[in-house]
């Protein structure tokens, strides 16, 4: 019997072969990984093993995993987890997006999709409650997102009354996508949903691209799965909205507040590249947003009462029409300070591109930026561009970001990512990649989120990227080994909201876990079991890499060489990250997680965690 | 939870443009006159249109009689769905204040000729409000 919160089969596409399968997994799989990011990663392990080495993330043999968790939709705040291996880390991202396509597919009897193979034309698949079903994307390929949207939505609800007139009227399904970003594969592109909303971290745009995926769609008229204690949920499901509803300053601003303070106030925001990291722009306040460009003021996805977004959108000018989120705390700070904007009607215009072209609005900017500099620095000059690229100047990220996206000129070495394109450009200008690496900020490839860690003012502190599983992503943070189990790695497994995690008492949601699911499972055994085992296995995975990059145990567990330059100005001006502060808190980490000084899992705690069919990968690296 | 099944449904054809969807009690009641077999009837109470599910024959005819074409028929069992006000003291109203958002309140208007003008397809709604959110661009967004 499926436990309680899972609708009861997942999909299984094989798009070279246009194969479509239900499959289970077992009732023990999903107690040890329960959803989206833990159950993606051992369902990639469980396919490749020790073979995930040499498994290129871009081939058609590379999954891309769309799942849901047995929280979602049922739980406040419905998200999507996008998985795989990922074309940036060689490991494993846990990668979600608010959108209601998340509830949608479970209400059609599914957990999820993975999809294999490559197809020869470009197609979407569309999940409803008789099943699934690949559709010609012929005509969407090359449309940016708001169109893809746009059309997809008036496409697929026609069909269904085509279909079925005689309920009544039929409402819009749910829908992630890419842009034009994601289909050049762009390595670190997004995968999108509502316009503005993305799974950015981990480079899953361009793995959907490289399957010629265009979107999935999926419209459920049934209801969300059962849970195991209905009574129970009722009344923690009331409770944890009365603490959301409460929560009144993040309701007003969401995170849209934040591209003035951050900068202002903790001094962690990155400017020109991470050059500096404090401003006192007063026009980039959030009333300034507010007052000018917001037209709804709150929004929310799918049984949410945080309702942290807010619409904005450009009347008038040559920008008019952009339409955008706040734009939230990241893509001010990216397609804004970063590039040293702080004007917001440009910022709007900047973020609302990101979002059409398909990039992730934290991952691309950094690499426009990161470009930037080294144009400053001279490494790269006006011909390598076609134009002399400025701090502060709107045209150049304009233009720089639509190069990336459609690998124009300079913008297709760009579009590797920062990492790789600061290997390519050492190539091309005969350097060595660490005289260029060091203006890269990145952990394992993965470009690090608008939270710097000098001021030691943010929430991001001194291990908090060095350590992760999921590099420099800022929503998946390391802590001590313990507590950060229950935070991200548990929300991107249950797979909802983390706006709707902070601000409830953490025994209360995992009471809800254990109501929704039946298991065993309690806020303890979630930190010293179940999470421990989805970040080793993670791990592994990192570690293994592969095929043309392989992270070096401690020395690429580090922060990036910006990170430990002092602030040169505000505040907290001289201070910066404290090496051995890092040094001492990493082996504390691994300690706590049973892996040994380097980081690699250690033969006893891959026996405790039941993955000792990992040994014989981990022995080989000790 | 069971969105699709809800008597309040929310549309949102383009993201932000979000168009709850509900009976609005026209004064003529033209899904009751169209009824063939006297499923719906007027809660004289409340003014709301009850559904007599054992009576219903999922005709359709309500839907397409509805000026904003409310009226649905159920995923389970395919019988018409019609907001009736829960008795007259609507759960949307009081969980929309138990949770403090106080967007939903009881009026106490009585018939108007105006009601009926609020039923309308969510779509052609969400394009008009489209336009009063972007401006211009409003125009675009919704085919």
């Amino acid at each position: 019997m499926t436990p309680g919160g899972y609708a009861e089969k997942w999909l299984e596409v094989d798009l070279g072969k246009d194969k479509i399968e239900e499959v289970e997994y077992s009732d023990k799989m999903l107690r040890q990984y329960f959803g989206g990011r833990g159950l993606a990663a051992k369902i990639l392990w469980d396919k490749f093993g020790s073979k995930w080495t040499e498994l290129d993330p871009l081939a058609p043999e590379s999954p891309l995993m769309v799942y849901t968790g047995p929280m979602t939709g049922i739980y406040p705040g419905s998200r999507i987890c996008v998985s795989g291996k990922s074309p940036v880390s060689m490991g494993t991202v846990g990668s979600t997006a608010a959108t209601e396509f998340a509830n949608e597919i479970k209400q059609a009897g599914y957990n999820g999709v993975t999809f294999v193979g490559k197809a020869d034309k470009p197609v979407y698949l569309l999940v409803t409650d008789d099943g699934a079903e690949l559709r010609d994307a012929s005509h969407l390929w090359g449309l940016d997102g708001e169109k893809t949207l746009i059309k997809l939505n008036k496409e697929v609800t026609e069909e269904f009354t085509k279909r079925k007139p005689e309920v009544g009227l039929w409402k819009e399904p749910g829908m992630i996508y890419i842009g034009p970003a994601g289909e050049n594969m762009v390595r670190n592109a997004a995968v999108l949903a509502k316009i503005c909303h993305a799974a950015g971290y981990g480079g899953y745009g361009s793995l959907m691209g490289s399957k010629n995926l265009k979107a999935v769609v999926a419209k459920g008229r049934g209801s969300l799965p059962e849970v195991d204690a209905p009574e129970a949920a009722k009344l923690l499901w009331r409770k944890t909205h009365e603490h959301l509803i409460s929560r009144t300053a993040m309701r007003r601003q969401g995170t849209g507040y934040a591209g003035y303070s951050v900068g202002a106030d903790t001094s962690s925001e990155p400017i020109r590249n991470w050059q500096e990291e404090w401003h006192d722009e007063k026009s980039y306040g959030g009333p300034m947003f507010e007052t000018r460009f917001w037209v709804k003021k709150k929004w929310a996805d799918f049984n949410c009462t945080t309702n942290c977004m807010k619409v904005s959108c450009i009347k008038t000018g040559p920008w008019k029409g952009d339409i955008t989120d706040m734009p939230d705390y990241e893509l001010q700070a990216y397609c804004g300070t970063n590039f040293g904007i702080f004007d917001p009607e440009a910022n709007i215009h900047l973020s609302a591109l990101a979002d059409q072209l398909g990039h992730s609005g934290i991952n691309g900017p950094n690499t426009a930026g990161f470009a930037v500099e080294l144009h400053q620095r001279g490494i790269l000059k006006d011909e390598d561009f076609g134009f002399t690229p400025k701090w502060g100047d709107v045209e150049t990220f304009d233009k720089i970001m639509r190069m990336m996206a459609y690998r124009e000129g300079i913008g297709d070495v760009l579009a590797e990512g920062t990492y790789r394109a600061a290997h390519l450009i050492a190539k091309m200008k005969g350097m060595q990649p660490e005289e260029l690496l060091k203006y890269a900020v990145h952990v394992k490839g993965i470009e690090i989120g608008a939270h710097g860690t000098r001021s030691d003012a943010d929430y991001t502190h001194d291990i908090s990227y060095a350590a992760s599983v999921q590099g420099g992503d800022h929503t998946s943070v390391a802590v001590d080994g313990y507590s950060d189990m229950s935070g991200a790695v548990f929300t991107d497994s249950a797979v909802f909201c983390n706006f709707t995690y902070y601000g409830v008492p953490q025994s209360l949601v995992f009471d809800f876990a254990k109501a929704i699911t039946g298991f065993d499972i309690t806020l303890h055994n979630w930190r010293s079991e179940t999470g421990p085992r989805i970040v080793t296995m993670q791990k592994a995975l990192l570690l293994l890499g592969g095929p043309d990059l392989k992270w070096k145990p401690i020395k690429d567990d580090d922060n990036p060489p910006r990170f430990y330059e002092p602030l040169p100005s505000g505040p907290y001006k001289g201070k910066t990250t404290d090496r051995e502060v890092v040094d001492t808190k990493l082996q504390a980490y691994f300690e706590t997680l049973g892996w040994d000084e380097r980081g690699i899992p250690t033969k006893e705690t891959l026996k405790k965690l039941d993955l000792a069919d990992l040994e014989k990968s981990m022995a080989k690296l000790r | 939870m069971w969105p699709e099944a809800s008597r309040v449904r929310v549309f949102m054809p383009f993201p932000g443009v979000e168009v709850p969807h509900l009976c609005s009690q026209c004064q003529d009641y033209p899904c009751i006159e169209v009824c063939p077999v006297g499923a719906l009837s007027k809660d004289e109470d409340t003014g709301a249109v009850i559904t007599d599910r054992e009576a219903c024959t999922s005709c359709g005819l309500c839907i397409k009689a509805c000026p904003g074409t409310v009226p649905y028929l159920h995923p389970k069992d395919n019988k018409a769905v019609i907001c009736d006000l829960c008795g007259g003291e609507p759960k949307c109203v009081e969980v929309c204040t138990e949770a403090g958002y106080n967007a939903l309140t009881i009026v106490n208007e009585g018939p108007s000729i105006h009601r009926k003008l609020y039923s309308r397809h969510p779509v052609e709604t969400a394009k008009d409000l489209a336009v009063n959110m972007f401006g211009e661009k409003g125009e675009e967004v919704i085919e």
